[in-house]
């Protein structure tokens, strides 16, 4: 990918296409995940092909998520360690919410919103891969007694349902924050998006003439 | 058992509306095994896999009489043996016909996602529909008797339908009917009732002092019941459970947390669009565009 002049590298192509591999596939989970959890989803299963492959192929994409998140959290686990300036980045998130930001501490690569959902999905997500090999009757059912099959199947749906608040935070962000989603979506924010969000990241590349501001294809030094 | 209407339906598997319920004047109907006059030739099991056409695999000998050793989609009811020692040393050869209970609260039923798959009739069948059934194994974990198994190759759950296809025109079920010495009786509900209280005072006046009628009250009572003589420890009857009930586990999943569930991702994305309407868009402004801008180019010079 091109990305323009005077523009900033936020996301490599490699970041953006295993994100959107978790992203689909999250999608496809909550889908399939819902339709067999309420009633009032059950049509959802439609989208599947019906109930049975609906049940067939929801651990299946599960077991790609799981791989697939793996992979982010080899990218940016280093980028999401909670730091002080976090803590006060909280502290003002009052201000935050309405979109005053003078006064916010400035914020590195991520801010606390965007390590806590780093986070969340680091633990969900866990939980929600071994509770569903538990609970995965084709496989994996004569493995465990009824009892632990119980618990696993309690366990993941509060998971799941976490993980789904955590995500409707996430994309709500993302819409809220405007050109956040063009970060994802084409790799490259614009300086004062950066200087706006994530200024001390911004900082932080100018002054290491790091791949920040560039008009050069990426992976080009 | 579908295909024919029944529309005399109690409960209905996933389903937030009243299914079909107009015909629904018919009697509480109930299977009542007497164990104390069971004799063990499996007739019944025979019987059983004649009437609804099962026919399981070959198995292999396990040192027991229990033949399949244990509940399989094409093992609808089994008998189970128990050799146990009474109080004065005795051994007593225990005989227990497994299979549904057929609940009046059936945890399969509670536990099962897909609409119609699991039905309760007026008079206390608890039946499977299998077309509708997903194969997801969720009643397994629902039912507190260990009954439902999947078929692992059409993924669909199969247990006793207390012959609903038989009783809806007036039989008998297949095992009641081929029992040879009356261990297996069916009628009403009250009727089996108080057929079993004959039975338990006739037990009593025999020496069994704490012979009893099994019909749990954890489960709501149950429509297959069981006259045991020693009714204070049934779990002595092959783990038939003494005090059996939905899992607390299994109460909590569908019965808190499903209902919170969907209302806590309604409120948050209805939160989330409030705030877009109250506070709107972040977005970046010209001072900062110039600003990030400044500091991008200082960069660039010093290139």
């Amino acid at each position: 990918m091109i990305y323009p002049e005077g523009t900033v590298l936020r996301y490599a192509t490699v970041t953006r296409v295993n994100h959107w591999i978790t992203a689909i596939c999250f999608v496809l989970l909550t889908l399939s995940g819902l339709s067999m959890f309420h009633p009032i989803f059950f049509f959802l299963s439609a989208l599947f092909g019906g109930g049975q492959w609906t049940r067939a192929v929801h651990p299946w994409i599960g077991i790609v998520l799981a791989l697939s998140y793996a992979g982010l959290v080899y990218q940016f686990w280093r980028d999401n360690f909670w730091t002080p300036d976090d803590t006060a980045w909280v502290r003002k998130f009052d201000l935050i919410l309405v979109n005053e930001e003078e006064g916010v501490p400035e914020v590195g690569q991520f801010n606390a919103g965007q390590k806590f959902v780093f986070w969340a999905m680091a633990l969900l997500i866990p939980v929600l891969l071994f509770t569903g090999l538990v609970i995965w009757e084709v496989y994996f059912s004569a493995f465990t007694p009824l009892v632990v099959q119980r618990i696993a199947v309690l366990l993941h749906s509060l998971a799941a349902i976490a993980a789904i608040l955590v995500w409707i935070v996430h994309v709500y962000a993302g819409i809220w924050v405007r050109g956040s989603m063009q970060a994802m979506t084409r790799g490259y924010v614009t300086p004062g998006w950066a200087w706006r969000h994530h200024r001390k990241w911004l900082r932080g590349l100018t002054g290491a003439r790091s791949p920040g501001p560039t008009s050069r294809p990426e992976g080009v030094p | 058992m579908s295909g024919l209407q029944s529309q005399d339906y109690i409960r209905r598997s996933a389903s937030t509306l009243t299914p079909p319920s107009a015909r629904r004047h018919e009697l509480e109907v109930a299977k009542l095994i007497d164990v104390s006059r069971c004799i063990g030739c499996k007739a019944c099991q025979s019987a059983c896999m004649e009437w609804n056409d099962l026919r399981g695999e070959v198995g292999h000998f396990r040192g027991s009489y229990d033949n399949p050793h244990d509940l399989d989609p094409n093992t609808w009811t089994l008998m189970r043996f128990t050799e146990w020692e009474n109080d004065k040393g005795d051994l007593e050869w225990l005989i227990r016909k497994d299979g549904c209970m057929h609940c009046e609260d059936p945890g399969c039923l509670k536990a099962c996602p897909a609409p119609g798959a699991i039905v309760q009739y007026a008079n206390g069948i608890v039946d499977f529909n299998s077309d509708a059934c997903i194969g997801c194994g969720y009643c397994v974990k629902g039912c507190p008797f260990d009954i439902p198994r999947v078929n692992p190759t059409d993924h669909k759950s199969y247990k006793c339908t207390l012959c609903s296809d038989r009783v809806s025109v007036g039989l008998e079920p297949a095992c009641v009917k081929s029992c040879p010495t009356g261990a297996i009786m069916f009628g009403s509900k009250s009727d089996m009732k108080a057929w079993a209280g004959e039975r338990v005072a006739e037990l009593k006046s025999r020496g069994f002092a704490n012979a009893g009628l099994y019909d749990p009250a954890g489960v709501g009572g149950t429509h297959v019941m069981y006259v045991l003589h020693h009714a204070d420890k049934p779990s002595i009857y092959a783990g038939l459970p003494n005090h059996p009930a939905i899992s607390p586990f299994v109460e909590l999943w569908k019965g808190g947390v499903k209902p919170l569930a969907v209302a806590g991702i309604a409120l948050a994305a209805i939160a989330g669009f409030f705030h877009s309407v109250v506070a709107g868009p972040n977005e970046v402004q010209p001072e900062d565009e110039a600003r990030g801008r400044r500091l991008v180019d200082r960069e660039d010079d010093a290139r």
